[in-house]
């Protein structure tokens, strides 16, 4: 994949091309390409004069970085404990058979990446779901399919 | 920028006269829980309806932080906690909206939107004389709910920023004595005591100092510092600059989760306001001071909240513990001397400097001052946050201000202090929570997340939820964690699986032992804490799923089946359309069935049947 040097310049050169702000500046990264290109990794380790072992792993420690190209749509069901408790595998679960695409993965025509994520910190609303910006609470497996509506008719 | 009192004064004067020429004051949460539930549709809502009934000049609607009891949002209050209305817009917007207009204009209750007690006949209009908040002892959140976070002169004329100008004229080591004599002790878990630390860093060697917040809570179950974040930054803000200049430091960092992007926003927006007003920035208000904060996003990993990782986190490198043999007040980020609190010990510091160590120290216990925040979630009635002094009972708190158990279910346990923490049984409810009452049950406080479980959550299968949570979170440094952890979840999904053998517990218990001593950081130590204590309590439960292949709370799929009891199935087919997978079939009025072939075990029927029909064995 080719990624657009002038446009990982800014974002380095808004870090004054500081090391210590990698972990910024790949989030920054990801936030444009909806996930952190290979290149562009190795394209920041270069520009900050690391060797590009330590860019790899700094990339891949961090969970919220993907490596792996995302959907047009995230969605993120919770499972944190109270989540957990309330039924959010079942939501999880339900997500995988209506979008026919298991956890970690996109769906075959790039509208929704499926992830879980270990508590999103709403955990009243329990068991949660993240789309994109939106949250929605108390969700129930018989909700999902509506969920997946709203995003996938209002494009 | 640099400000002068006189000034400041004058400009908060002005908003003040602004403010109270307003007759009445309309508050919404705009918490993240009320957010979710439609929170800032109400506020449009008023907002335009204002507009066009003239009304505009003459009301106040404020956003604020999260007022607690998120189980009931969107929650909206008037004036000074007169009236709580819950779940408002939830059936209607426009309607409701009418309601909210006809009190401002009329001042007419409207009884629809009122807090029902659990009875569900009694109805509260003030705040003050719901249960839920009535039990609590606002400190910390004392501001959040009736504050716009996102407006520094609101925070002020709260007395906000006061508590700084009064450190400003004492001697650091006199803050630092005042903070030890008060007795706080660090709520992020730890516990440590906080002047005890900050006079560690004051007098370890080397230069810069820095001082850092922890807003890294990756507890699932816990949202306490996310709300405070979201809700008071500058309380954190201020409490981190009265700290610094009791330390010496120039220089801050907060350290916040990627996964709160409404706390990073408001923080964000709290910093710039505070660099224009000169309480950051170069000689802060003349004192010759100087002191920034810069804000740090995590990246989604749990280890990252431990103190060594976080600060090699803050270096740009994976955030992975180191040995604790040098303490990170003498060597800690960059290799120099550090201070990290938590965010609610941050926040607790401005009214301990306003009101004095003595006022403080009256509240709580004996070794643990103060209050706790706790988040109250799981399978309680009134889900949300609440702040009580140290010391009140497991008992208290979840039936008395939580409301007990939703759907009248019976009480099984409580888990406390996250994944290193562990499940407290109905024994123990009269059980004080302070710093060190829940570490004698195998559990600890924590950072006071407090998870409330039922009859339906079976303990086996909650072992391994924290299991697989830290099999995930484990950074793979240290062995023990990394494999141990592993080994212990493999043989708790096989008892959970049906596949549980004789020795299973006794390897538990063996490898519990050998994680906990041969781990480098607090995460490895506590890691087995879920099992061990589960099976300390529970081991019943254990025992029917490795012997008899049974799973009493009707959790695990491979040991139940579910079907529908004829006799009392009404055919009111709710658990038809309920289904995720449509395998219930039956005509209305007519007696339902599971096609057993299709089941795939999520129980959302027997969640949703009201003739308790649906039957798990």
């Amino acid at each position: 994949m080719e990624v657009d040097t002038g446009k990982l310049n800014s974002i380095i050169q808004k870090y004054n091309v500081d090391k210590s702000y990698i972990l910024a500046i790949f989030q920054d990264i990801q936030r444009t390409y909806r996930f952190l290109p290979k290149e562009a990794i190795k394209y920041t380790c270069e520009q900050l004069d690391i060797p590009f072992s330590k860019g790899y792993e700094v990339a891949t420690f961090y969970k919220t970085l993907s490596l792996k190209p995302r959907g047009k749509h995230t969605i993120h069901v919770c499972l944190g404990t109270a989540c957990h408790l309330r039924g959010g595998p079942n939501v999880a679960d339900t997500f995988e058979r209506e979008l026919q695409v298991k956890i970690g993965n996109t769906t075959g025509d790039g509208s929704f990446t499926l992830e879980t994520v270990n508590c999103l910190g709403a955990c009243a609303l329990a068991p949660l779901v993240r789309v994109d910006e939106q949250d929605f609470g108390k969700t129930t497996p018989g909700g999902v399919k509506n969920i997946i509506n709203e995003f996938r008719n209002g494009e | 920028m640099n400000m002068s009192v006189a000034e400041l004064d004058r400009i908060v004067s002005e908003y003040k006269n602004k403010t109270e020429g307003f007759e009445k004051v309309v508050l919404i949460c705009t918490g993240t829980g009320c957010v979710s539930s439609g929170a800032l549709k109400v506020f449009k809502g008023l907002q335009d309806a204002i507009y066009s009934e003239g009304l505009a000049g003459k009301v106040l609607i404020k956003k604020t932080g999260c007022h607690g009891l998120c189980e009931r949002g969107p929650i909206v209050v008037f004036g000074n906690d007169e009236i709580l209305y819950q779940t408002v817009g939830k059936r209607n917007i426009d309607d409701d909206v009418k309601l909210l207009i006809a009190t401002i204009k009329d001042n007419q209750i409207a009884d629809k939107l009122l807090y029902k007690g659990d009875d569900k006949t009694k109805k509260y209009v003030s705040t003050r004389d719901i249960p839920f908040y009535a039990g609590q002892t606002r400190l910390v959140l004392a501001l959040n709910g009736i504050i716009d976070p996102e407006i520094i002169e609101d925070y002020i004329v709260h007395g906000g920023y006061s508590a700084l100008f009064k450190a400003l004229s004492m001697d650091g080591d006199e803050i630092i004595e005042w903070i030890d004599k008060s007795g706080l002790r660090g709520k992020g878990g730890g516990g440590f005591t906080t002047g005890v630390k900050w006079r560690s860093c004051k007098t370890a060697e080397g230069s810069p100092r820095y001082v850092l917040a922890n807003g890294d809570e990756g507890d699932p179950g816990a949202f306490m510092d996310r709300s405070l974040m979201e809700g008071n930054p500058h309380a954190i803000l201020e409490g981190m600059i009265i700290g610094a200049c009791a330390i010496g430091s120039s220089q801050g960092y907060i350290y916040v989760r990627d996964e709160y992007p409404l706390a990073v926003e408001r923080l964000s927006k709290a910093i710039s306001q505070a660099r224009e007003y000169g309480f950051l920035g170069k000689d802060i208000f003349n004192s010759g001071f100087d002191f920034d904060i810069e804000i740090f996003r995590g990246g989604g990993a749990f280890v990252c909240g431990e103190s060594t990782a976080l600060m090699t986190s803050i270096e740009g490198k994976a955030g992975e513990p180191r040995a604790k043999y040098i303490h990170t007040v003498e060597r800690g980020l960059r290799e120099k001397p550090t201070n990290l609190n938590n965010v609610e010990t941050w926040a607790s510091i401005p009214e301990i400097i306003n009101k004095g160590w003595e006022w403080f120290s009256s509240i709580g216990t004996e070794r643990s001052k103060g209050t706790k925040v706790f988040s109250l979630v799981g399978k309680v009635n009134n889900t949300g946050l609440v702040e009580v002094p140290m010391g009140m009972t497991l008992k208290e708190i979840i039936f008395g201000l939580g409301g007990g158990i939703q759907g009248g279910k019976r009480f099984k346990a409580v888990q406390t202090g996250g994944p290193s923490g562990g499940c407290i049984p109905e024994e123990y409810l009269e059980m004080p929570v302070d710093f060190d009452s829940l570490t004698k049950l195998g559990s600890m406080m924590g950072s006071g997340g407090m998870i409330v479980m039922d009859e339906r959550s079976c303990m086996v299968d909650v072992a391994r939820y924290f299991l697989k949570f830290l099999v995930e979170e484990s950074c793979g440094k240290c062995t023990p964690c990394r494999e141990g952890v592993r080994r212990m979840y493999e043989i708790v999904d096989r008892i959970c699986s049906g596949n549980g053998t004789e020795g299973d517990i006794k390897h538990l218990e063996e490898l519990g032992k050998a994680i906990s001593l041969g781990s480098l950081c607090g995460l490895g130590q506590s890691a087995p804490n879920p099992v061990l204590s589960t099976l300390k309590f529970f081991k019943e439960e254990y025992r029917m799923h490795i012997e008899e292949k049974k799973c009493p709370a009707g959790v695990c799929k491979s040991l139940i089946t579910l079907h529908i009891d004829p006799e009392r199935c009404t055919g009111c087919m709710r658990c038809a359309s309920e289904c995720p997978v449509g395998c219930i079939s039956g005509e209305k009025k007519q007696v339902h069935t599971i096609d057993q072939a299709k089941c795939i075990k999520c129980g959302s029927c027997y969640d949703v049947c009201r003739f308790d029909a649906v039957m798990i064995a």
